[in-house]
């Protein structure tokens, strides 16, 4: 049976309270960040306004309707006067229904602004993304991004939707609460503040606990949630090993770890709210005891009914600020990881050299309209590249591919065969010497155009979620199904394809699970194919699949690389033992070319690895 | 469901139990401060009586402390039944992991059983230490407000009569609108996460292809028909705020209205018109409550679900009909007429009746394609998986007659995807034997030729792996992983592709070693023909059938199948001889 679950950790929209699973962080700069916020609100600068409006109007009626019982019950229904207490309970009702209308108004609108202002960020940063250049991504791991789009986001989300209008709220009903007491009796006043200094004593106390406690929890789930994953992604050597007991045993050592931790967490934060209601509630017995000793002397029971009605109404907005603050906080911190992307560097791309189709050959545009046949002649010049600009990791390399020409690079892990590959399609930028393409500086030519006319099939195999066909034809959207198909038969891919369930319209989900390693291979070689480049990068491509479906694969290539300038990085000698080139490579430097005759003939590296004498790390 | 979830509560019943009753007590304390109240403003006031104020406000004093005695006591109980009903929950669904067999876990996958562990646990014990306490909390004070609102008086009461019907239909009628929103936005936000995911995933490919464009299109799409949906779900649950507030107006207006005649006439005291205001409020608020606490619960329901999916899932490997004393005699293998799928219902067998007869103490060589069936049928050995027809013996007697730890112990694989933990090397390579000794451990070690790397490291055995094995190469990991099957002393050894990152050199000196291990039969899985040409028996497997066996000398007569493989593999290392 299917699972449709997704393994990001839950508490989305709407998702539960979130101020029980703690761990609060805070921003680094919290007004720059806030600046920044602001500036994508600005839009909505006459709603805003609009929504403050809104929020004092419906404080000041919550605050005003209670005000009202006092003059309700000592000159209405105390004396009797019905007339009058039908007019002041229609103006209390009409006060009410105005306070309603106002907090729905504001809400909604918050709604609408939040729900927009997040859309509209959400889809910066993506745009943002997929223009930076690959060094950002080989420096920050998935994860990382990927809780930029959930988490960092479901915390703006909710801190506009909700927290900055119920801390405005909240303030405002204090305030307003406040002076309404004073207006009312300074003597009750003081005793509630007192009884409001002990509650925010408590809060601090318990926070720096909880803080704490959170923290120490997380850590134990991190440790606990780290233990499944690595359990469960290697259960088949615990069952060979009959390791199952040893499993469940440091399975329960962390579970009771985090358990303990957890309900320390928890007890702390979970008396929070007990504590503050009760605290309210010792208020409301003192206001009434000393109240009602006041009233002896003035028979003011309306007052003290109001002042009662506001007792209950002054602790809450405290504990809803506390909170609120909080979310507040985070959704600032995320915000400002948020912008850290946004204010990254884009790839650069100056070049002006753009490719284009004449007739069926491809052409070099330049700006002053000089056109320049595509030959496939690339170039590197005496390169230098590192990373990290500190660390080199190709020294002074010089090579060419002529047009038309197979070119295999050859050596262990970090040697730099991957390197000079991504600098051909300039992924990065190389710090001295240069690299032409067909005699132009590739950093003169358009990304998109340079990109375009090189195909590559990596060393990871990637497939999106959609159809076999959209898959295959993902470099050229355009691609006839006749197209597709003729890729597919030239990459060997047909065979398996059409007996798919669905054929080419059988979708693929979570990047191929469901194909073997080899052909998710070929259906990498099929896109390849179907984008037809003048110029191919093969990154180890066929190294996952066996010496049997490699032979029929090479075939293939054969026919997909003929007429086209390839550069292969192989893992297997035997299939580039035909390049007419063969380039060496170890730390970073070429060591050896020549072409496989040659190369044996040197007896050198390439010979030590060809009769197996060294490891391919 | 809620049965047999309770199961793991049980251990915590008293501590429920405990924190049911303080959480209701709390409730009750705290609605009997208003009745208390209302003595004091109708009698004390009036007489003038201070010391009766006085003592009525000491009682109200102790209630409120002794109400937060209370609301402490739940808190503490609800998090410490909430926690280790939680971890409960998970250690029972992580010990039923350990039974399970591989194709249970095929069927959740991986990735979901990590979520049904973690983020499904977690769930369902917020929901125990909520419900605990607000759904303890909210109807008991809904209730007990209901009563002594009725006791101060019953014609007031009847306001309710009207205004909690029309709040529940309300909330019940915002909640039915919302919650099919909600789960559309939950849907609509995996979604967009997948093409998050498989951009960052694929930006190499997305940047080679020049589709960051297409992507932003998809990714705008999709975050459009999320905001739509959001915008409609949260449009719709900011009604239910006013909608609230307009109710408890409503009530308490109408409370003024027929409290203030019934006061002038003497029927109702003033202090029971105030008491009534905090009642009316207390009411509706628990009301809410509870609704919310049920649009909260649903949503814990599908996490309780799925894991008790897990909790009811039979193993399909298990040792039933096993004899406990049984011993795995020698290492002698036959398949006698054996297909096996992975699938019951598949069509298309991976295996298809095969029947083979390997004596105690050989070397047997396995060559073929991808998905040839190589490993499905070297898996069928320790049982890892149960073939649907045909029978598998090990030492003489069919797999399914021993106890699967006595069989498992016996027969040692070394399986294609290795997988190393993280601690240090020594940790690692005791997983075959937990009281191996350091001299025995490299004894293990320089068999798989793995002595010379361990001993380079710095701190040697004491080596830290680090998570997954990843701080050692894929040929050292290799390498390690066949010392770790080694240290079982098993009668049976399978290495299933094992060495294809190590050198041919190092290959070589590794089958020396294991040639010397008299008694122990080794099945070798590889793509290169020189990894078991020596072997005593060679299967060239095709399309889940034994296509031909034989030694390397006569499979280089009778299989062109063999020969083009062994020829193509050998052409460079001919040139030199």
């Amino acid at each position: 049976m299917a699972d449709q679950s997704s393994r990001r950790p839950q508490g989305g929209p709407g998702g539960g309270p979130r101020g029980a699973r703690g761990g609060y962080q805070k921003p680094k700069a919290l007004l720059p960040t806030i600046r920044k916020l602001l500036r994508y609100l600005a839009p909505y600068r006459v709603q805003l306004v609009l929504v403050l409006m809104m929020l004092v109007t419906s404080s000041a009626c919550t605050v005003l309707g209670s005000y009202l019982l006092k003059p309700l019950i000592n000159d209405y229904i105390l004396p009797g006067d019905f007339p009058g207490l039908a007019r002041a309970l229609a103006l209390m009702g009409c006060v009410y229904a105005l306070g309603a209308a106002c907090s729905f108004g504001y809400a909604r609108l918050m709604v609408h602004i939040s729900q927009t202002t997040v859309a509209a960020i959400r889809r910066d940063l993506f745009t943002k993304m997929q223009s930076l250049p690959l060094s950002f991504f080989d420096t920050h791991t998935h994860g990382e991004l990927m809780s930029r789009f959930t988490n960092d986001m479901d915390t703006i989300s909710e801190a506009l939707n909700n927290s900055m209008g119920s801390v405005i709220s909240s303030s405002l009903n204090f305030t307003g609460t406040v002076i309404m007491m004073f207006v009312l009796s300074p003597l009750l006043s003081l005793i509630t503040f007192g009884v409001i200094a002990v509650m925010l004593l408590f809060m601090r106390f318990i926070g720096g606990r909880s803080r704490r406690g959170f923290i120490a929890q997380q850590k134990a789930l991190g440790a606990v949630n780290g233990y499944i994953e690595e359990m469960t992604e290697g259960q088949k050597v615990i069952k060979v090993f009959n390791h199952e007991e040893a499993a469940i045993a440091g399975f329960r050592e962390r579970n009771e770890a985090y358990r303990a931790a957890a309900t320390r967490a928890q007890i702390f934060a979970g008396i929070l709210m007990p504590v503050m209601g009760n605290l309210s509630h010792l208020n409301y017995a003192l206001i009434c005891c000393v109240g009602a000793l006041h009233a002896i002397g003035t028979g003011d029971l309306g007052s003290l009914a109001a002042f009662l009605q506001y007792t209950r109404q002054v602790s809450m907005p405290l504990t809803q600020i506390s909170q609120q603050v909080n979310v507040i906080l985070s959704a600032t911190a995320g915000a400002e990881r948020v912008f850290e992307i946004l204010e990254t560097a884009p790839e650069i791309d100056a070049g002006k050299v753009t490719l284009e189709k004449q007739g069926s050959d491809w052409v070099w545009k330049k700006p002053d309209g000089e056109t320049v046949p595509l030959r496939g002649d690339v170039r590197f010049y005496d390169v230098v590249f590192g990373y990290d600009p500190r660390k080199t990791v190709l020294h002074h390399v010089s090579l060419f591919a002529k047009p038309g020409q197979k070119l295999a690079f050859v050596g262990s892990t970090g040697a730099g065969k991957t390197t000079i590959t991504s600098l051909i399609n300039r992924f990065y930028e190389i710090q001295s010497g240069s690299i032409t393409y067909d005699g132009i500086d590739v950093r003169e030519i358009e990304k998109a155009s340079l990109r375009r006319s090189l195909g590559v099939v990596l060393q990871d195999t990637h497939l999106f979620t959609g159809t076999v066909a959209e898959n295959i034809r993902y470099g050229r959207p355009e691609a006839t199904d006749a197209e597709v198909r003729s890729a597919a038969r030239l990459a060997g891919a047909d065979a398996f394809i059409r007996r798919l369930p669905q054929g080419y319209d059988t979708v693929l989900t979570g990047d191929g699970g469901s194909l073997s390693q080899g052909e998710r291979q070929l259906l990498n070689i099929a896109r390849a194919a179907c984008a037809d480049p003048p110029v191919l990068i093969l990154d180890e491509a066929t190294s996952s699949v066996d010496t049997h479906t490699e032979l029929l694969i090479q075939s293939a290539m054969d026919k997909l690389m003929a007429g086209r300038t390839v550069f292969v990085i192989a893992h297997r000698l035997s299939t580039i033992r035909d390049a007419k080139a063969i380039l060496v490579l170890e730390g970073g430097e070429i060591i050896e070319r020549g072409d496989h005759e040659e190369l044996l003939a040197q007896k050198g590296r390439y010979y030590q690895l060809y009769t197996g004498a060294a490891e391919l790390k | 469901m809620l049965r047999k979830l309770s199961k793991y509560v049980h251990p915590y019943g008293p501590v429920v139990l405990l924190g049911v009753i303080c959480a209701a007590s709390e409730a009750v304390f705290e609605l009997l401060i208003p009745m208390v109240m209302s003595d004091i403003v109708d009698v004390g006031i009036p007489s003038g009586d201070t010391s009766f104020i006085l003592k009525k406000g000491g009682i109200m004093v102790c209630m409120a402390l002794i109400s937060l005695a209370f609301g402490v006591g739940s808190a503490v109980c609800s998090s410490v039944a909430g926690q280790g009903f939680g971890a409960n929950l998970r250690a029972a669904e992580y010990e039923q992991l350990q039974r399970f067999a591989f194709s249970n876990i095929e069927r959740f996958s991986t990735a979901s059983l990590v979520t049904r562990l973690t983020n499904d646990c977690t769930n369902l014990q917020m929901a125990l230490m909520m419900g605990m306490r607000l759904l303890v909390r909210a109807p008991v004070m809904m209730i007990a407000a209901l009563i002594l609102s009725m006791r101060i008086s019953l014609r007031l009461s009847s306001v309710f009569l009207v205004s909690l019907p029309l709040l529940a239909f309300f909330v019940g009628l915002i909640i039915c609108r919302a919650s099919p929103l909600f789960r559309q936005l939950q849907e609509q936000t995996d979604a967009l996460n997948l093409v998050v995911q498989e951009d960052l995933s694929a930006i190499r490919v997305v940047k080679s292809f020049v589709r960051e464009g297409a992507e932003e299109e998809k990714f705008a799409a999709r975050s459009d028909a999320m905001k739509n949906t959001a915008l409609r779900a949260f449009g719709m649950v900011v009604i239910n705020m006013p909608v609230m507030m307009l109710i408890i107006y409503g009530t308490l207006i109408a409370v003024m209205w027929f409290g203030g005649h019934l006061v002038y006439s003497g029927a109702l005291d003033p202090g029971g018109l105030m008491a009534y205001f905090t009642y009316i409020t207390q009411i509706m608020v628990s009301a809410m409550m509870v609704s919310m606490i049920f649009m909260m619960l649903t949503r814990s329901i599908a996490s309780g679900r799925r894991i008790l999916e897990v909790l009811g899932e039979t193993p399909a490997i298990r040792d039933d009909g096993a004899d406990p004393a049984l011993e795995v005699a020698d290492g002698s293998i036959t398949f006698d007429h054996v297909t096996f799928r992975y699938h019951a219902s598949s069509e298309d067998a991976v295996l298809r009746d095969i029947s083979l007869s390997i004596p105690a103490g050989a070397t047997v060589g396995i060559l073929g394609g991808t998905g040839s069936g190589k490993s499905s049928l070297v898996s069928l050995i320790p049982r890892l998986y149960e073939a649907q027809e045909g029978t598998v013996l090990v030492g003489g007697r069919p797999v399914q007659d021993y106890p699967l730890h006595t069989l498992r112990e016996a027969v040692s694989v070394v399986l294609q995807k290795n997988t190393l933990f993280s601690g240090s090397v020594r940790e690692n390579l005791q997983w075959g034997d937990p009281n191996a000794s350091d001299e025995k451990i490299m004894a293990a070690c320089r068999a798989a030729c793995a002595d010379e790397f361990v001993m380079a490291f710095p701190d040697g055995l004491d080596h830290d792996l680090g998570q997954g094995g990843a701080n050692v190469s894929g040929g050292q990991k290799q390498r390690l992983c066949i010392a770790r099957a080694l240290l079982k002393s098993p009668k049976v050894l399978i290495l299933d592709d094992s060495t294809s990152a190590v050198d041919t050199a190092t290959d070589a000196k590794i089958r020396a070693a294991l040639k010397d291990i008299r008694g122990m039969t080794k099945l070798i899985i590889a793509q290169r023909v020189t990894s078991v040409m020596e072997a005593d028996l060679i299967l060239v497997m095709e399309d889940g059938a034994i296509a031909d066996s034989g030694t390397h000398a006569e499979l280089m007569v009778s299989c062109p199948l063999y020969r083009s493989l062994y020829e193509s593999q050998q052409k460079g290392v001919s040139i030199d001889g």
